[in-house]
């Protein structure tokens, strides 16, 4: 009976097309259930962003009606915007979900990270990852990076083998063929699993829009103070902005990614609703990681190094 | 013109269908200036990784952005100017949503063309119009037919190099579509292009006024993507069993999983292999709502009349067209692992969502993907190698033959002590039925394509 609004999204004349979003959901739905089926002790990386928020979304959708069999870990930087980790307390609480956090801060407070000159603190996420990862003997992690991010992840597979060290070896990867995941990891190793790999930064749009979906207010135009630095608009913290050669003004913006406040840029938009989003996404000449993110400015290969380490 | 295309037609979510597709070539055919152009022209090339590759190529001397640094992401691709690995690319159109394969074109990159083709739907091959067929198309050839892409086009390249002649264009088109059709590739379409000039890529050519076909682009958004899957058995393997024990579902029992092949509906008989216990399909949840009928490749939840013990490997198929179990494959593979694989290896089967123990019990013969020549009894496959292998497993399997289902013909070999991925396999003969008589085989002594 509702098989037909299936059936008529990219329908055309063949009863059997499923729409493009219909397909991506349906891949990344069995690599949840390949995971839950194979692995022991699996967790979802959510940081309060949007492609962690659609992985969550997704991991519902795939176990229902049981609840996600999974927990959630946050790598906390310290630099928070509040809307997020706001977001983050009310998910866990209404899907009664178990949330593990690892803190950067708590890192630096033990002296077993140094604060960086720059302030920046998404390069230290990589040791409180590992550590969680290690104390909790996760076997599986969620992450939700996607391929048409990063030329590295580009490269990247769906289940990514990841060493004792949680380094990731580009050249010694396993070949991914069909729909067969090969989870198979010896003791200390695990696997980083990522189910949006297919997804591009406007499917994740256009499917938070068909299915409804709740962001945190920042991914939505709103005035807020900022500075601009290396080309970015920052917004001011805790965390060490702006310096005396910066100036504050007021600015109507937006994020189009969310993570540590002292290196994720704003973007000027007046994109108010997930309608006006899309059709921003869609017109822009920069890619999201370009547009918002100044760790992966750094050199050609940030992101590999980045990975080769640990990262997500 | 090809911007306004782009942002036109995505803010209409969900209306467009997705394709896969592989493409396969050497640097020299022009490979990575045919995917920048359509990369660049379909707008999934943006202003910052255009700077970026500009910066890169100005930094080695070069003063025309070199294209191949779009895909070619990685720190050593880059200092050797080669591609390694497989690089998967987005790009999209209001028709359509494309992920493209990007895989390197040499020898020992063969695992990364079959790895790429095992989800395509249609693959590329690239020929340089001055050169014609060479060795390396046949291999290409071979590898879209046994990895049975459903479609395959020709794009001869470098037309602007020969002339625009259509002499050229026929010649070549001719031979190649005999040669991929003698190995069953079911779908041939040769496309003169000039991948530098933009003929034929997206825009049609304004000098070969004698090609009446579509463009590459065209034909990419025009190619049918759905086979019509009620011609095909249904194929349910479980990957996980759903059971809330809550107040409000105390008593749901599903069973999730993605359907592998045809259609299922409610009311279908079913058995559960390899018990060969049989029920009914009572209900289907399809991610939040329930429906009547579902088909290959949605992931939905199976609700069956009875209570059956069914768990993760199982496979629930309609009665009337399961498959039977067998403890013996015999098999086409492309080796993927640096260490060879023996007589006598043991290793771990996984097929769909089952992984049982098996034993490699003869390696009766290895293909040369060039010539299509043979090698009986070579002993071992080193990487790169397709040849034959027959296996013993623990268990039945309920395999379907690849030429039937690449989802439930496919297998992958692991290595029990370390999960290495050993090998990729095909169940059944390598090319289609229809190839035997009309392929040549230069060095084969037998008839058959079941070398």
């Amino acid at each position: 009976m509702t098989t037909a609004t299936v059936a008529t999204e990219a329908g055309g004349d063949n009863p059997y097309a499923l729409s493009h979003l219909d397909a991506l959901e349906s891949e990344a739905v069995h690599i949840f259930r390949e995971v839950a089926g194979e692995f022991e002790r699996p967790v979802i990386l959510f940081s309060g962003g949007k492609d962690s928020i659609v992985m969550l979304h997704l991991a519902l959708k795939a176990f229902a009606p049981a609840p996600v069999p999974f927990s959630l870990l946050h790598v906390d930087t310290g630099h928070n915007f509040p809307e997020v980790l706001d977001y983050r307390d009310r998910t866990v609480e209404r899907h009664g979900l178990r949330l593990h956090v690892a803190s950067v801060q708590d890192f630096i407070d033990r002296g077993e990270l140094r604060e960086r000159p720059d302030g920046t603190r998404n390069p230290l996420q990589t040791v409180p990852l590992l550590d969680a990862i290690e104390k909790n003997r996760f076997d599986a992690v969620f992450g939700g990076g996607r391929r048409d991010e990063e030329k590295a992840r580009a490269k990247e597979r769906v289940f990514s083998l990841r060493d004792e060290f949680g380094g990731w070896d580009p050249r010694r990867q396993r070949p991914e063929l069909w729909q067969l995941y090969n989870g198979r990891h010896s003791p200390g190793e695990h696997v980083r699993v990522f189910p949006l790999s297919n997804w591009t930064e406007l499917d994740v749009w256009q499917y938070i829009a068909r299915e409804k979906i709740e962001l945190p207010a920042i991914y939505y135009a709103h005035e807020r103070e900022v500075f601009a630095r290396s080309g970015m608009w920052l917004a001011p913290g805790e965390w060490g902005g702006p310096k005396d050669s910066e100036t504050l003004e007021t600015r109507l913006v937006r994020y189009r990614t969310v993570g540590d406040m002292s290196c994720t840029g704003a973007v000027d938009s007046d994109a108010g609703t997930i309608e006006a989003v899309i059709a921003e996404i869609a017109a822009s000449r920069l890619t999201e990681r370009g547009a918002t993110r100044a760790d992966d400015k750094m050199s050609e290969a940030a992101m590999e190094d980045r990975k080769r380490e640990g990262y997500f | 013109m090809s911007t306004t295309h782009a942002v036109e037609g995505v803010v209409d979510a969900g209306a467009t269908s997705l394709l896969r597709f592989a493409t396969a070539g050497s640097v020299d055919d022009g490979k990575s200036t045919l995917v920048g152009r359509l990369l660049h022209d379909s707008k999934s090339v943006l202003a910052d990784q255009l700077e970026a590759v500009e910066r890169a190529s100005l930094g080695r001397g070069q003063e025309a952005p070199d294209l191949a640094l779009l895909t070619d992401g990685l720190r050593a691709e880059r200092e050797q100017g080669i591609t390694i690995d497989v690089a998967y690319r987005y790009f999209a159109t209001p028709r359509r949503r494309f992920i493209l394969a990007d895989t390197p074109g040499h020898v020992q990159y063969t695992r990364n063309m079959v790895t790429g083709a095992s989800t395509a739907e249609l693959a590329v091959v690239l020929v340089d119009a001055r050169n014609g067929v060479v060795e390396q198309t046949r291999r290409h050839a071979a590898v879209a037919a046994l990895l049975r892409v459903p479609h395959v086009v020709l794009a001869v390249n470098k037309m602007d190099l020969v002339g625009y002649e259509e002499s050229v264009f026929a010649a070549i088109a001719e031979e190649f579509t005999s040669y991929a059709a003698s190995l069953g590739v079911q779908e041939i379409t040769a496309i003169p292009i000039s991948a530098l000039a933009g003929d034929n890529v997206v825009t049609a050519s304004a000098t070969m006024d004698w090609y009446g076909g579509p463009t590459v682009l065209e034909h990419l958004e025009t190619v049918p993507v759905v086979a019509d899957p009620s011609d095909d058995p249904g194929r349910f393997p479980v990957q996980y069993v759903i059971r809330p024990q809550t107040a409000e579902h105390p008593d749901y029992r599903g069973y999730a999983g993605q359907i592998a092949s045809g259609v299922l509906r409610v009311g279908d008989p079913v058995t559960v292999l390899p018990s060969g216990r049989t029920s009914t399909i009572e209900a289907i949840d399809a991610l939040g709502q329930t429906v009547d009928v579902a088909w290959a490749p949605q992931s939905v939840t199976l609700r069956l009349a009875d209570d059956l013990d069914i768990s993760r490997g199982d496979l629930i198929a309609p009665t009337a067209s399961a498959p039977s179990a067998s403890q013996d494959i015999e098999a086409t593979v492309c080796h993927v692992a640096d260490r060879p694989l023996t007589v006598g290896h043991r290793v771990l089967l996984k097929h769909t969502t089952r992984t049982v123990k098996a034993i490699v019990k003869d390696i009766p013969s290895r293909l040369t993907l060039d010539d299509l020549s043979q090698h009986p009894a070579p002993g071992e496959l080193a990487a790169n190698d397709i040849g034959r292998i027959v296996v013993r497993t623990a268990e039945p399997l309920a395999l379907d033959a690849y030429a039937d289902s690449r989802r439930t013909g496919s297998f992958l070999l692991i290595d029990p002590a370390d999960g290495t991925t050993l090998t990729a396999g095909m169940t059944g003969t390598a090319f289609a039925e229809a190839a035997s008589d009309a392929a040549p085989a230069p060095e084969a002594d037998d008839d058959g394509w079941d070398f």
